[in-house]
């Protein structure tokens, strides 16, 4: 039975982490609707890039000489995986189940006798890949020194992607990031983006069917070996933007559920406080009383 | 008064501009070109220079653009650029700041071609320099 100053002590404490729990919230909130916004703004160019590539690739489908980002290498041999995290913890399960999905796509290809090539962004993401694909890592960013996530940072990471490409390092490249659902809801989503695979079906149809009558300067060719690159940065662009929503949205309502856990513990931790305080009041009025019977 | 058509520019971080207008000047890899209503269906890269662009009110507005490409369509022209911003926002500065990017680049880039491509569009950055800030 913990003494009356032990108990008082640990209330002072769990108000002490509640406080900070309460502020991590808050500032969460405040930062996830920033992210939501950016991610909301940069929708539309990658909605009208993902539109333009559907057309411009239906109309070079089987066309021999289409270019590799495209078409892929032909094999799929050397998988390369981007895994997206955050860069701290204290998200709730948001870094881990990117990383489980990962960790469980790898683990499958290297079952099949594949050779698995690995990318980590964010801090969070590597410390825990390193432990058990330490040899595969082949690269690691972090933006830990940036404040504000730009279309720059997205354009570094697609550098060195497009880099390792041109070398003939990978064959496939899939990018994991948390899907960013509402905010009690961030799904963790692999998507493969070389070689390039467009959505949305129902609209190439007709996109295929107009840019039949598109005229090309320079050369449809040449515009594509433009874009395809410039896809690679925007898809990870939006997948940094998407996971940046996720991570505010699990660490807000992580640090509701702990304010509220803390709360739980005060209101319980107080009960027993007042208990035992009444307690000894009454021991002590028995001990006064019966010392004056005895007289 | 001629008739006016949507037009939009967009980076990859917002929607810029999304309006009628009457006529729009993009700076095409191959050579300016004005768009107007009625445009056939083209698809063009673009490089860094200035987008002009005159509203359905008369009023004109510039803005500087890195790199990107335009898709015409005779009902409306979409513009995704690289990076945009407002001429006003431009300064020396900024674009001193890109062209060192860009040298850096060069000095690193392994193919010729590569490096060819990157300094053309250096050449066309140092152009942008002298017509976008007055020295």
């Amino acid at each position: 039975m913990p003494s009356l100053k032990d108990l008082k002590n640990r209330i002072a404490s769990v108000k002490a982490t509640q406080k900070i729990t309460k502020a991590m919230k808050m500032v969460a909130a405040a930062k996830l609707r920033r992210a939501q916004e950016a991610a909301e703004a940069a929708r539309p160019y990658a909605e009208r890039m993902n539109k333009v590539l559907a057309g411009l690739s239906a109309a070079n489908a089987g066309n021999a000489e289409a270019p590799l980002l495209l078409s892929g290498t032909g094999k799929d041999q050397v998988h390369l995986l981007i895994v997206a995290t955050g860069e701290r913890g204290l998200a709730g399960g948001f870094n881990s189940s990117i990383i489980r999905l990962a960790r469980d796509h790898a683990q499958k290809l290297l079952a099949q006798g594949k050779t698995v090539k690995i990318l980590t962004v964010g801090r969070k993401g590597n410390e825990v890949l390193r432990r058990s694909f330490k040899e595969n890592i082949v690269h690691y960013v972090t933006f830990r020194e940036v404040k504000q996530l730009g279309f720059v940072q997205a354009d570094e990471v697609a550098h060195k992607v497009l880099e390792l490409f041109n070398a003939g390092e990978f064959d496939v490249a899939t990018l994991f990031f948390a899907r960013f659902q509402s905010v009690i809801s961030q799904v963790a989503t692999a998507q493969q983006i070389i070689p390039a695979k467009f959505g949305g079906d129902q609209s190439a149809e007709p996109t295929a069917a107009s840019s039949a009558l598109y005229e090309y300067e320079p050369s449809e060719q040449e515009i594509l070996e433009d874009l395809l690159p410039r896809n690679v940065a925007v898809q990870i662009f939006r997948a940094l933007l998407e996971n940046n929503a996720s991570f505010y949205g699990a660490q807000m309502s992580a640090m509701d559920n702990a304010t509220r856990n803390a709360g739980d513990m005060i209101n319980k931790l107080t009960l027993s406080y007042n208990r035992q305080r009444q307690a000894q009041i009454t021991k002590e009025l028995i001990e006064i009383i019966s010392g004056a019977e005895a007289l | 008064m001629a008739d006016a058509f949507n037009f939009e520019l967009v980076s990859p971080e917002r929607l810029l501009v999304s309006e009628k207008v009457t006529e729009v000047v993009i700076p095409a890899t191959l050579g300016e070109m004005t768009v107007l209503v009625n445009h056939a269906p083209t698809m063009t890269t673009i490089k860094p220079g200035v987008v002009t662009v005159k509203l359905a009110s008369g009023q004109v507005n510039k803005y500087v653009v890195f790199g990107g490409f335009a898709d015409i369509l005779p009902t409306s022209c979409t513009l995704l650029a690289e990076s945009a911003v407002p001429a006003s926002e431009v300064t020396r500065d900024t674009l001193q700041k890109r062209i060192e990017t860009i040298q850096a680049e060069i000095n690193k880039a392994q193919s010729d071609e590569h490096k060819t491509k990157l300094e053309q569009f250096l050449a066309e950055l140092t152009h942008l320099n002298g017509i976008v800030v007055p020295a």
